[in-house]
């Protein structure tokens, strides 16, 4: 990166340190970040749109969809998201290539399944073998992504479903009472209402979600904990101008202090958004804030 | 093979004892169930001490936290922010790293960067933050009527605590403290997955679920299996704690007892 960093060896120790932090391997890392950021910011809004799905679901009048509502909130309880995650990139995975294994070569007729194997037509591979690396990783990506937003939709299902509960009923009846059918009740009365309720849940949920993005490395992601690995590990002279020891406590110690800084800030954001809609809420926390101020 | 043979083979296979190799092929679903039941042997060990030791740990985060002596608080506090306010995941690959330095320089470390002391003081010091804070939330909401009234009977310093802060606060947290006992249980599930190894392939029940999964590729049969052994695992935990709680709320009257909730929240 800079220009007096062609020879290493001959550098102070602070200068080694900026070439070496800025080496393109370390690039990478901090592109990971990135990666980490996109994941946080496709999944939450996706998880929250599941979750919305789910707990409407579970309010819905006609009992199937209940059913699956309620199935959907409760699935997720009880069992490690762990298992989840590493569930369902297999299970996406072989699904969406069993379907494609269906549509687009119906001439053969042996079981996708025979024995340990998973077999499907070569046009059914996802994504094809002979598509460019970056279509591997994006697909890689998605499925992660879908796999989070699966997950954490049923814990925001739960959020949203108790939020939903909690908007007092004397709202529902009075809008009932002013001839609103039961979508424009849902949609003008409920929604609009069930925020504030549901914040503290969400706000929680948030925090969860950001601590569990070390799990992307799991789904097979090179995200940045499998850069701390990479990096960190003892570099000898041979295959590198930058050798070292065993680093990688320091990077994680780096990555423990990154997550600390985001949960810290999100935490503070939070608490003005939380502030900003309990602003004329009838709850105790808009009446605190209407004498204070006063 | 018979399926109580597989049993008698496998079943202690997660702490060493039976059959020295894993079975190659044909797998048979009693052999998933065995080992992959084999492997909750970990998570339970886990589970149980981290609980045990931290509870007490817990508490003095707690009390620490809700000090006037800031050279109490601010250790507190810290330690309470540091373990919550970053992931597990995290925690478990810096702790083993750490052993791992520590290790090539002194003899002492060299059980920490095993999986079953190792892990277990990471999840130690993860799971007391989290009920530490907990437990300061409790302290925080005892009924003032209660501190005064045991002023009132001149009970001061440790049998106050040790009669009347003590036993409310745990009255009060004990419905959120059953929550993050099943997210312990849960979490355990992480030690293998992240530097700590599984010496001699003896790992924890995702261990085993996962390797089926790989070696079967077919992830439809091994992770229900873990899903059902972890749900009787949590309704095993709501029961226990369910018992403490009726004797914790054995002096209110019925209508004011605090259920534990079948449905925990997922605030952790």
């Amino acid at each position: 990166m800079f220009a007096n960093c062609v020879d290493p060896d001959t550098l102070e120790s602070l200068q080694w340190f900026a070439c070496y932090l800025t080496t393109g391997k370390h690039m990478n890392l901090y592109w990971s970040v990135l990666t980490v950021l996109t994941l946080l910011g496709i999944t939450a809004p996706v998880a929250l749109a599941f979750g919305f799905a789910g707990a409407s679901a579970a309010r819905s009048a006609l009992a199937p969809l209940r059913w699956i509502g309620k199935t959907y909130i409760a699935i997720v309880r009880g069992v490690p998201d762990i298992a989840f995650f590493l569930f369902f990139v297999i299970a996406l995975d072989q699904a969406i290539e069993y379907l494609r294994h269906r549509v687009l070569c119906p001439e053969v007729l042996e079981p996708v399944r025979q024995g340990n194997d998973f077999v499907v037509c070569q046009a059914a591979k996802m994504p094809l073998g002979n598509a460019p690396q970056w279509v591997h990783e994006s697909y890689g990506f998605a499925i992660a992504v879908l796999t989070f937003a699966i997950v954490y939709g049923a814990f925001a299902a739960n959020v949203l479903f108790g939020a939903m509960r909690a908007v007092p009923q004397a709202q529902l009846e009075t809008a009932a009472a002013y001839g609103m059918s039961t979508r424009q009740t849902f949609w003008r009365v409920l929604v609009p209402q069930m925020w504030v309720y549901a914040l503290p849940g969400l706000s929680n949920l948030w925090m969860l979600l950001i601590k569990a993005t070390p799990l992307l490395f799991l789904l097979g992601v090179e995200d940045v904990v499998y850069w701390a690995r990479e990096l960190g590990g003892t570099k000898t002279p041979r295959f590198t101008d930058y050798p070292h020891g065993d680093w990688r406590m320091w990077y994680f110690l780096a990555l423990l202090v990154f997550y600390l800084c985001f949960t810290r800030v999100s935490e503070i954001v939070l608490e003005k958004v939380m502030a900003r809609l309990t602003r004329g809420q009838a709850t105790s926390g808009g009446e605190a804030q209407r004498r204070a101020a006063a | 093979m018979s399926c109580i043979q597989t049993i008698q083979d496998y079943g202690l296979r997660a702490i060493g004892i039976g059959e020295r190799l894993l079975p190659r092929e044909d797998f048979t679903l009693c052999q998933q169930f065995t080992l992959i039941g084999s492997g909750m042997i970990w998570n339970i060990y886990f589970g149980v001490l981290a609980l045990l030791l931290g509870f007490f740990f817990a508490t003095a985060l707690g009390v620490g936290k809700a000090s006037q002596n800031r050279w109490i608080r601010k250790p507190a506090e810290w330690f309470i922010f540091v373990f919550r306010g970053s992931p597990l995941f995290i925690q478990f690959f810096f702790g083993y790293f750490l052993f791992l330095t520590l290790k090539s320089n002194y003899a002492f470390f060299d059980p920490f960067t095993a999986a079953w002391l190792g892990a277990l003081i990471v999840l130690f010091f993860n799971t007391s933050a989290y009920a530490g804070e907990i437990f300061y939330g409790a302290l925080q909401s005892i009924p003032k009527g209660d501190v005064e009234a045991a002023d009132a009977y001149g009970l001061t310093g440790w049998s106050r605590f040790r009669r009347v802060i003590w036993p409310t606060m745990l009255r009060l947290a004990w419905p959120a403290y059953t929550n993050e006992a099943i997210f312990l249980f849960h979490s355990t599930t992480l030690v293998f997955l992240s530097g700590f190894p599984a010496w001699q392939q003896r790992g924890d029940a995702l261990y085993y679920a996962q390797y089926f999964a790989d070696k079967t590729f077919n992830p439809f049969v091994p992770y229900p299996i873990l899903a059902g052994y972890f749900i009787v695992l949590t309704l095993i935990v709501i029961t226990t704690f369910g018992v403490v709680n009726a004797r914790l709320n054995r002096h209110l009257p019925q209508g004011q007892r605090r259920k534990i909730r079948l449905r925990p929240n997922l605030i952790r």
